[in-house]
């Protein structure tokens, strides 16, 4: 029997569940409007991340709220958790923003004849995403941690897509706006990515109690109070 | 057209390494608690429980209990109703002497020295660990400054200014002083009921004893008293080792260093407060703590 | 908002009401039929001879109790002398050293020796002293009133130390004061309204006794020198006096009674004093 403490811990995982459904939307569309050169898709997208936002704003009342009632241990955990959580989904929602406007301009200007694999970056930015969410329902540590290296395949990615822009933009000066662009919306992916390996590292904590951020910073002394 | 760096671009330098930098920058730790293991304390404890068993009759209430208690330091025992903690914590007095069906085995040494051996007697035990109960008793056919100087009168100090200073002492320590220096001789039954129970704090004190043993000494009084009482406990634990039932978790998280976990009459988990209620080891004090049951 | 019975509720409530207060009445009737008749027949004959005088011979008009009265006060003081350490002592122990089967044994005996009949006492007594001693004594009436005092402040001065809260003893042991201490200037110094009542109480129960005297001080037309000699009170004297065929003698007898019930009227109004709630809370 789940008291109506546990409920309404329930419907803060569904509403982050929630809000992480709007913000894989948000990406999976600010790609498409991006390749298929999709104009009022990447409009729509830009005025749907009000929508995310509203979440946030909604999980972190329900934070608060939950807070007052002294939760202690897991339960602990999970409330803050959620709150990091929710920022980060929030963050995911900006950048997939971020590529829609890109998508917006692109559609504007004649394009590009190179071939960018941003979808394939797009698809293992979402998949981490997908799987750190999951390993939060399932409040499944080992799965979380499986995200965190997945991180480095994206910098790869990243820098494939960099490495081939920038020779673009030397051969062709004509197209340096137009690569800017593209390359803008790359480094959105990759902080996509970013976001997905901190949820992750969010679920760790919440299941091991271990605080995995920062593996360089974890064994020193406190910092010096001045700089 | 040019692309405009929009300002939510601009931290775009690839030396900055995750988007953590866009929010402001956390304040240092205070003070992280040394270890995550359990018992470790600063310097020697103040009591050391091995092996502690407390049977009435042939029914064992407390059930081999080990547990070190740290000096100068705040130690809390929560656990469901009738899990044995009132009766640990009369063990560390010697109050269950009085109690003809109790029997008490094992080991409690106060800094060192076995407070069950034969030759001590449990009156030089009980000046040296005091106690204070969940219903606050002050005598009542004694005034304020008798009841603190009690314990003192009573085992033969008789000089009128050493009782003065004591009383003054003792009240000021339990931060009652400013609300009755003024009438030391009213009967202490005219005190309201968070004063009574800080008039018997003062009364413990003032016989000076090295530990501080409270039962639910905030059970009783309404929450502005409670949060008095707490802030006293903080204030004394600069100079007495203080060991605390209670079963309001929130107070043993604010008021205590180190939490012993009980249920059952056996010792579940004992550790430093602030891991006990983020991240217990046990899964029994997990669902105690989180209320799925007690 | 009335029930459909209301009016016969009401008059159930008014009946019960009235025979209640008929009872109550009815028992404060006969206290106040012994009141008026001793009034009545008594208060004439009280004057300052009454008190200060010796009984006169026979036939000779006058003469007092005044012997029978300091011998009550000397009976009840040796009773005092004798049932009030040994009863509170004893009352102490069975209720701090208590639970065990040989106070068990204490108390139930105690409750017998409560309903043993205070003739019963007299004729021990008796065999105990007067035999031995050749001769009726106010050491001897003395000393059955103690004896029937004792099981009486025993017993109510158990009662009362129980009644004082196991909290205070906690706490003035857990300061580290000794057991005996304890008992003494905590427990028994916050039952001690309790425990004078008993003994007053039981002063008052025994005042009026007549019957052990009987056999034990006897009665005297004089004064008593010393507690070896028999010695007059004020119900053996009323006894003595009712039962001859003497009308003078008979007003005396009256006047004693009235005597009496003054003395322990004086005795239950000390107790109502002595128990007064002195304290007023501070505001």
């Amino acid at each position: 029997m789940e008291t109506h403490f546990e409920t309404e811990l329930d419907n803060l995982k569904q509403q982050l569940l929630a809000m992480a459904g709007h913000a894989e939307t948000a990406v999976n569309r600010a790609v498409e409007a991006l390749m298929q050169r999709n104009r009022d898709l990447a409009l729509k997208v830009r005025a749907d991340d009000d929508i995310i936002d509203h979440f946030e704003i909604e999980i972190d009342e329900m934070v608060i709220h939950l807070l007052t009632k002294a939760p202690l241990a897991s339960h602990l955990r999970l409330v803050t958790v959620a709150m990091k959580i929710s920022q980060n989904l929030e963050r995911i929602g900006d950048e997939a923003a971020k590529i829609a406007k890109r998508a917006r301009d692109l559609a504007q200007e004649p394009p590009l004849n190179i071939t960018l694999d941003l979808p394939r970056m797009a698809a293992l930015a979402l998949a981490m995403v997908k799987e750190a969410l999951d390993a939060f329902v399932q409040y499944d540590s080992s799965a979380a941690r499986a995200v965190i290296p997945r991180d480095k395949e994206m910098d790869v990615l990243h820098k494939q897509v960099q490495q081939i822009l920038a020779d673009h933009m030397m051969a062709h000066p004509e197209t340096i706006a137009r690569c800017l662009h593209w390359i803008v919306a790359a480094k959105s992916l990759e902080r996509i990515a970013d976001h997905a390996k901190n949820i992750a590292e969010e679920v760790v904590y919440l299941c091991e109690a271990q605080d995995i951020r920062h593996p360089a910073a974890q064994n020193q002394n406190p910092p010096p109070a001045d700089p | 057209m040019n692309p405009i760096m929009t300002p939510e671009e601009e931290s775009l330098s690839p030396s900055r390494p995750e988007s953590k930098s866009e929010r402001p920058a956390p304040t240092p730790p205070a003070s992280r608690p040394a270890a995550s293991a359990g018992t470790a304390a600063i310097g020697a404890p103040a009591l050391t429980v091995k092996n502690l068993f407390v049977y009435f009759g042939k029914n064992a209430a407390v059930k081999n209990v080990s547990l070190d208690i740290a000096a100068k330091a705040v130690t809390a025992i929560i656990g469901p109703s009738g899990c044995g903690k009132s009766t640990f914590l009369r063990a560390l007095n010697r109050m269950h002497d009085l109690n003809p069906d109790a029997r008490v085995e094992g080991e409690i040494r106060l800094f060192g020295e076995d407070i069950y051996a034969r030759r001590i007697e449990p009156v030089v035990v009980r000046r040296r660990i005091g106690m204070v109960f969940q219903k606050s008793n002050p005598f009542p056919t004694m005034s304020i400054a008798e009841n603190v100087t009690v314990g003192l009168r009573l085992n033969g100090v008789r000089n009128k200014k050493i009782l003065a200073e004591r009383t003054e002492r003792a009240l000021r320590m339990a931060a009652l002083w400013d609300e009755v220096k003024d009438r030391l001789h009213a009967p202490a039954i005219s005190l309201s009921g968070g004063q009574q129970q800080r008039l018997c704090i003062a009364r413990a004190l003032a016989v000076e004893p090295e530990v501080l043993l409270m039962d639910e000494p905030a059970s009783a009084l309404d929450p502005l008293a409670t949060a008095k009482i707490e802030e006293l406990i903080l204030e004394l634990k600069k100079d007495y080792t203080i060991v605390i039932v209670t079963h309001n978790m929130q107070q043993a998280a604010r008021a205590s260093d180190y939490t012993a976990f009980f249920y059952l009459g056996e010792l579940v988990e004992f550790g430093p407060t602030a891991k006990i209620f983020t991240s217990p080891k046990q899964k029994r004090t997990e669902d105690y703590v989180t209320g799925r049951f007690g | 908002m009335t029930a459909p019975n209301h009016r016969w509720r009401q008059f159930k409530n008014g009946l019960m009401q009235s025979i209640a207060c008929g009872c109550a009445i009815l028992v404060v009737t006969p206290l106040l039929l012994i009141y008026f008749h001793l009034i009545r027949y008594g208060l004439s004959s009280l004057n300052w001879a009454f008190f200060t005088q010796l009984p006169k011979a026979v036939g000779e008009p006058g003469g007092g109790m005044a012997n029978a009265m300091v011998g009550s006060l000397i009976l009840l003081a040796q009773a005092v002398v004798i049932g009030v350490p040994v009863g509170v002592l004893g009352g102490i122990y069975l209720s701090e050293y208590g639970g065990t089967q040989f106070n068990w044994w204490v108390r139930f005996i105690a409750d017998i020796i409560n309903g043993v009949p205070s003739i019963t006492w007299g004729i021990v007594v008796y065999g105990l002293l007067v035999v031995p001693m050749h001769g009726f004594s106010a050491l001897a009436g003395g000393v059955v009133l103690g004896f029937m005092m004792i099981p009486l402040v025993m017993r109510t001065t158990e009662e009362v130390l129980q009644l004082v809260p196991g909290g205070y003893r906690e706490a003035a042991l857990a300061l580290g004061i000794s057991r005996w201490r304890t008992i003494v200037q905590i427990v028994v110094r916050t039952a001690l309204k309790g425990i004078v009542t008993g003994v007053l109480v039981a002063l008052a129960r025994i005042a009026g006794e007549t019957a052990p005297l009987l056999f034990t001080a006897f009665g005297n037309l004089g004064w008593a020198h010393s507690l070896k000699e028999p010695i007059d009170s004020i119900p053996v004297l009323i006894f003595n006096y009712a039962i001859s065929p003497y009308p003078d003698w008979h007003r005396q007898a009256w006047a004693g009674a009235l005597v009496l019930l003054l003395f322990i009227l004086i005795i239950n109004i000390s107790v109502r004093f002595v128990t007064r709630d002195r304290l007023r809370k501070q505001p």
